[in-house]
């Protein structure tokens, strides 16, 4: 009975929150209301719509930021799990803790922290005037968009480097050693092959959220940097074009999608559990 | 000599990085810590201490109905999530192949979609069905993306759990029911909590989906915040940004501490 039976609840929660939204979405970037009769009528128009250089180039725009978040977070993000990786065991810990902890404060705040940092009065300015130095205006640039992605995202490339580097196990390093290799040979071919898993995750739990985001742009960017998600967003809740909206939100499933599975493919160590799905 | 010179170097550029990155991660947050004493309303020079904002943070109605929100929202969707997602997962384990792998996908979507996709779907679903935008749409949104994170946490304990543990109990007397609550829920009972408490997380943190399944001028926390900063800097969101972050580290304090105890208790 419980066996048989305790599953059908979430069937049905899942079939109708999760499975008909998507469904509808597909179908209303299909449809758009006819001006003449008032009715919904089949039509392209949301796809040729997104289609324009327009919105390509925004979407362009929004996996190029994207993709330099990546690049940033990995190369910054890579010798800091190293050194974690390298630490005590007990010391490990509390870094990776204290990686952990801005990550609990409130998404919204986070970003809005860079808002008073990047102002034109802000702390940045007045500790480059302090040391003498020409001030900058970032505030409402694609640099703070990019600079609040690095902010918000880095934690979740270092998380998975650290947790594959951590595990490696000592004696291939040192077995490495032993047979002649330098500090540098043991590095190429033997502890960044090993921590390609790490590397793989980390670079997709920064581009999904990354190209998708709508709140970093329209916080940092102020308008003035439009990624996809805005156009989204805008198309949803001030234009009404459900027509055109429902159009790019699929375009980004299908893209997401599509990424995540080539990336799965590089990631051959998934940890059991996913292999199943 | 030439080599302990290069370790002593290597070493300083550690410690010199890792300062750096923790000072990147932490600033902003530090950065708003103080400002919300600064009596500037600005944030621009440092005009003396006060505790001002965080007077009228509290007198702030629109605020603190956003708490209210913010909170029941939570506290509700981690409840059903939990105990829907519990039983889904109990049923989903017990799934044969083809069907567990297509309701695990389905479940997966939630995760692997953008937030913002999820966002306006069911937004489309609700206006689809003339439902009144507002404090129930949220709540169900929030179930919604709540359950799949407990039924992950829940399902890899299952399989742990010996094959034929509630045919045994049943042999040996046990109603289902009692079965269930004796023997199961004890066994999963590690991967309910975690569950749970990451739904919680999930629900207090989230703004994206919020932002498009409520309406009829219920807002939670995140919103808020979210149209305060489109206007500019406000002081009342330093204020709020310090007490939303002491609380979490209290929190975290409190929950080491517990586990710390357990582990001794077990030792």
């Amino acid at each position: 009975m419980l066996k048989k039976y305790s599953g059908h609840p979430y069937v049905l929660w899942s079939g109708i929150f999760i499975v008909l939204p998507l469904l509808l979405v597909i179908y209303y970037s299909f449809v758009k209301t006819s001006p003449a009769t008032g009715e919904l009528m089949f039509s392209l128009e949301g796809y040729r719509t997104f289609l324009q250089p327009l919105y390509l180039k925004v979407f362009a725009k929004s996996v190029l930021l994207a993709l330099e978040a990546t690049i940033l977070c990995l190369i910054i993000g890579y010798p800091i799990a190293y050194i974690i990786a390298n630490m005590k065991p007990k010391t490990q810990k509390i870094m990776a803790l204290l990686l952990i902890l801005p990550m609990w404060m409130n998404f919204l705040l986070r970003t809005y922290a860079w808002m008073t940092i990047l102002q034109k009065n802000g702390f940045l300015n007045k500790m480059l005037s302090l040391l003498g130095l020409p001030t900058v205006n970032l505030l409402f640039t694609d640099g703070a968009v990019l600079l609040g992605m690095v902010y918000n995202f880095l934690p979740f490339m270092v998380l998975p480097i650290y947790t594959v580097l951590s595990k490696i196990d000592k004696g291939l390093i040192e077995a490495a050693g032993d047979l002649g290799a330098d500090h540098k040979m043991v590095l190429r071919k033997i502890i960044l092959p090993l921590s390609i898993p790490g590397v793989m995750s980390g670079i997709t739990m920064v581009f999904m959220p990354a190209v998708s985001t709508f709140v970093i742009p329209a916080l940092l960017g102020g308008g003035r940097s439009v990624l996809i998600g805005n156009v989204i967003e805008q198309q949803y809740l001030s234009v009404y074009n459900w027509n055109f909206g429902s159009a790019i939100s699929v375009v980004l499933m299908i893209f997401i999608l599509l990424s995540m599975g080539i990336m799965k493919r590089y990631d051959t160590d998934t940890e059991g559990e996913m292999n199943l799905w | 000599m030439v080599n302990s010179f290069r370790s002593i170097l290597g070493s300083v550029f550690k410690n010199i990085y890792t300062v750096l990155i923790f000072t990147f991660l932490y600033l902003p947050i530090v950065v708003l810590i103080v400002y919300s004493f600064n009596a500037s309303k600005y944030a621009v020079g440092w005009d003396g201490f006060t505790l001002e904002w965080y007077v009228k943070l509290f007198q702030d109605r629109a605020i603190m109905k956003a708490f209210y929100y913010t909170i029941s929202v939570a506290v509700l969707s981690t409840l059903i999530a939990t105990v829907v997602g519990t039983f889904a997962a109990i049923g989903i384990h017990n799934m044969k192949p083809l069907r567990k792998q297509l309701i695990l996908n389905i479940n997966n979507l939630p995760l692997l979609n953008p937030d913002i996709v999820t966002g306006v779907s069911m937004m489309v679903l609700f206006v689809f069905f003339k439902a009144q935008l507002g404090f129930i749409t949220m709540l169900i949104a929030h179930v919604t993306f709540n359950i799949p994170y407990v039924i992950l946490s829940v399902l890899p304990k299952l399989r742990q759990m010996p094959k034929d543990i509630l045919e045994a109990a049943m042999d040996l007397g046990a109603t289902p029911w009692y079965a269930f609550r004796k023997v199961i829920i004890p066994e999963i009972s590690p991967g309910i909590v975690t569950g749970a408490l990451i739904a919680f997380t999930m629900s207090i943190d989230d703004f994206v989906i919020s932002f498009f399944t409520t309406g009829n001028g219920v807002s939670n926390l995140s919103i808020y915040v979210y149209s305060m900063a489109r206007r500019g800097i406000n002081p009342k969101i330093n204020a709020l940004s310090t007490l939303m972050f002491v609380s979490v580290l209290i929190l975290l304090l409190v929950v080491n501490k517990r586990q710390g105890k357990e582990s001794k208790k077990i030792l």
